[in-house]
């Protein structure tokens, strides 16, 4: 923020802070050009065309009259503009800036998608805020932010050869709770953050609004900025904190060796290790992976590799939906959609479907589902329970029928 | 401008043992299967739709009364209507212990009252009058007389907004 601004902020200090990209969902979208024309007149401008987007990721295809028609008032207000609109085929929003170099290390973005957090995986400044906000900043580029007082996190500790970064982002969010880290930003550090690839820093920036974080910072790594430059098209820089920068708390956790973790309805805060969930014999319905929190490529792969010398049980269905078109786009050149499809699984369109209620089925009463999403709070994707777990566990679940803890497959 | 001093009863959501609910998440205050609503008088019927004991909520509460919760009210989603359908229900405002970063900028840019009172267990009752003075930064329970100031302090940007009646009004 003070990089941004140019001047020393700190916590607890007022700011106007300037934005390099301002979105909307569809999600949200139709309430923010609703503020917008009410506050500002039918023929108000936005501060700047190029640097807002509309993302139709909540109900792609739209599957509600309601939803159509949020979408077109979207579509009709983006065209007069000349705003960009990545419609329903486009993918999830937060992946697509990053995906396409938009959101980069010391950028600033806001949308309406309370895991816009998830940009921290690439050193911005990422905020999830609601329709006002968002109809203000169309209109100034600009939001208020009362400067978060900042946490510095170190993790110790190393990923067990069956676990991933969702495992480790678990044991994290266990250890803070939903209201662990409740208005702070958070700084990550440690050897087994700093080995995370981006689809794993993705996974562990993403659940940050499950602590009630306000910024969740990961600095990128060399092989993170590399990739970044590439899609940028312009040299990136990582960011670091300042050498005097004065942290409210430091803490350290030592997760050990981190095995697969799982979290059990009703809040993502009630981890407990696969292990010891799988010793009950938790029988299940559905399994899902896909979600911002693991909708990338190599989370695909991962969930793979515990289907590939087998199939999905009978009785049981498996849903896929990649985060963006390129991720499918992906998976499709390099055979996965197809493994997946010989292997019984159920392969949707990208998006938000599998949080987003409805788009890819709900749960019925009783139903349990072992879910990659980020959320499994009551009744969010039906009556059914939901469990959050990594791809691997997902997938070695919908072999095994029960919750099963993931072979280790490298 | 917007009255500067807040008043209204105390209507506490509490569990079976008296305790203000903690986490009361945004799908429990207003779900997503309503998302697609934009007109506010249709999100005052949903507000706490989906919170288990508080389904009839909207036909429990007087206007002008305030929600009052316990830590981390409003977690989840950024969906402005769980603020909105409080506002559509003439609700005073909201005291909670803790508040969720997205829901408490939400209500402050719509001008919704909303305080944070971490040591509120056990202060509150229902039907309590309570007093939100934004001029002074205090809430005042008029029962015991008791003058409460809110943590974190209520900040120069939510009063300004608030005087404003919302960030859009803002010049």
């Amino acid at each position: 923020m003070s990089a941004k601004l140019g001047r020393p902020v700190a916590a607890s200090e007022v700011i106007w802070l300037p934005q390099d990209v301002v979105t909307a969902r569809d999600f949200g979208g139709a309430n923010v050009i609703k503020n917008f024309l009410a506050a500002y007149g039918e023929n108000a401008d936005v501060f700047d065309a190029e640097r807002i987007r509309f993302t139709f990721d909540c109900n792609a295809p739209a599957n509600t009259a309601g939803y159509a028609t949020n979408q077109q008032i979207c579509r009709d207000f983006a065209r007069l503009r000349g705003i960009r609109v990545h419609d329903v085929d486009a993918g999830i929003g937060s992946h697509l800036l990053i995906e396409q170099g938009l959101a980069l290390p010391g950028l600033t973005a806001i949308g309406t998608d309370s895991h816009y957090n998830i940009l921290g995986a690439v050193g911005a400044l990422g905020q999830g805020m609601g329709d006002v906000d968002i109809a203000y900043a169309f209109r100034t580029g600009q939001v208020w932010f009362e400067v978060p007082a900042t946490v510095r996190v170190n993790i110790d500790g190393q990923l067990g050869p069956n676990a991933s970064a969702k495992d480790l982002t678990l044991a994290v969010v266990h250890h803070f709770g939903s209201g662990g880290l409740l208005g702070r930003a958070v700084e990550f550090y440690g050897d087994v953050v700093e080995t995370l690839d981006l689809p794993g820093r993705i996974t562990l920036a993403s659940m940050a609004t499950e602590m009630s974080a306000v910024i969740a910072l990961i600095p990128p790594e060399a092989s993170v900025l590399e990739w970044l430059a590439e899609r940028a098209g312009v040299p990136t820089e990582t960011i670091t904190a300042d050498p005097d920068t004065q942290y409210i708390e430091e803490v350290t956790l030592d997760l050990g060796v981190i095995e697969p973790m799982i979290a059990e309805p009703y809040s993502p805060t009630r981890v407990r290790p696969v292990s010891a969930v799988a010793g009950e014999g938790v029988r299940i319905d559905t399994g899902f992976i896909g979600s911002c929190t693991n909708g990338r490529f190599e989370d695909f792969s991962e969930g793979y590799a515990q289907l590939e010398d087998g199939s999905i049980v009978a009785g049981v269905t498996l849903k896929l939906v990649p985060a963006t078109r390129e991720v499918y786009g992906q998976m499709l050149s390099e055979g996965l959609i197809e493994r997946f499809f010989q292997a019984g699984a159920l392969i949707h369109n990208q998006g938000c479907g599998g949080c987003a209620a409805g788009q890819v089925g709900m749960t019925g009463e009783g139903e349990v589902q072992v879910s990659t999403s980020n959320r499994n709070f009551r009744g969010k994707q039906g009556a059914g329970r939901t469990y959050l777990a990594s791809p691997a566990t997902v997938a070695a679940s919908v072999r095994a029928g029960r919750i099963t803890v993931p072979e280790v497959r490298r | 401008m917007s009255q500067m001093r807040v008043t209204g009863s105390a209507f506490p959501l509490v569990d079976a043992s008296g305790a203000l609910l903690d986490n009361i998440d945004t799908d429990m205050i207003f779900h997503n299967r309503w998302l697609h609503i934009t007109e506010p008088s249709q999100m005052a019927q949903h507000a706490f739709g989906n919170l288990e004991g508080y389904e009839d909520f909207t036909a429990r509460v007087e206007p002008g009364s305030w929600v009052v919760v316990g830590r981390n009210f409003g977690a989840g989603s950024s969906r402005q209507q769980a603020v909105e359908c409080f506002k559509a229900l003439g609700c005073a405002g909201v005291i909670a212990r803790s508040v969720a970063p997205i829901y408490l900028r939400n209500a402050i840019n719509t001008a919704l009252p909303i305080a944070q009172m971490p040591d509120l267990a056990g202060a509150i009752e229902l039907g309590d009058e309570l007093v939100l003075d934004f001029a002074t930064g205090t809430v005042t329970n008029l029962r015991p007389g008791q003058v409460h100031v809110p943590t974190p302090a209520i900040s120069r940007v939510q009063v300004e907004i608030y005087r404003a009646g919302g960030l859009l009004n803002l010049q």
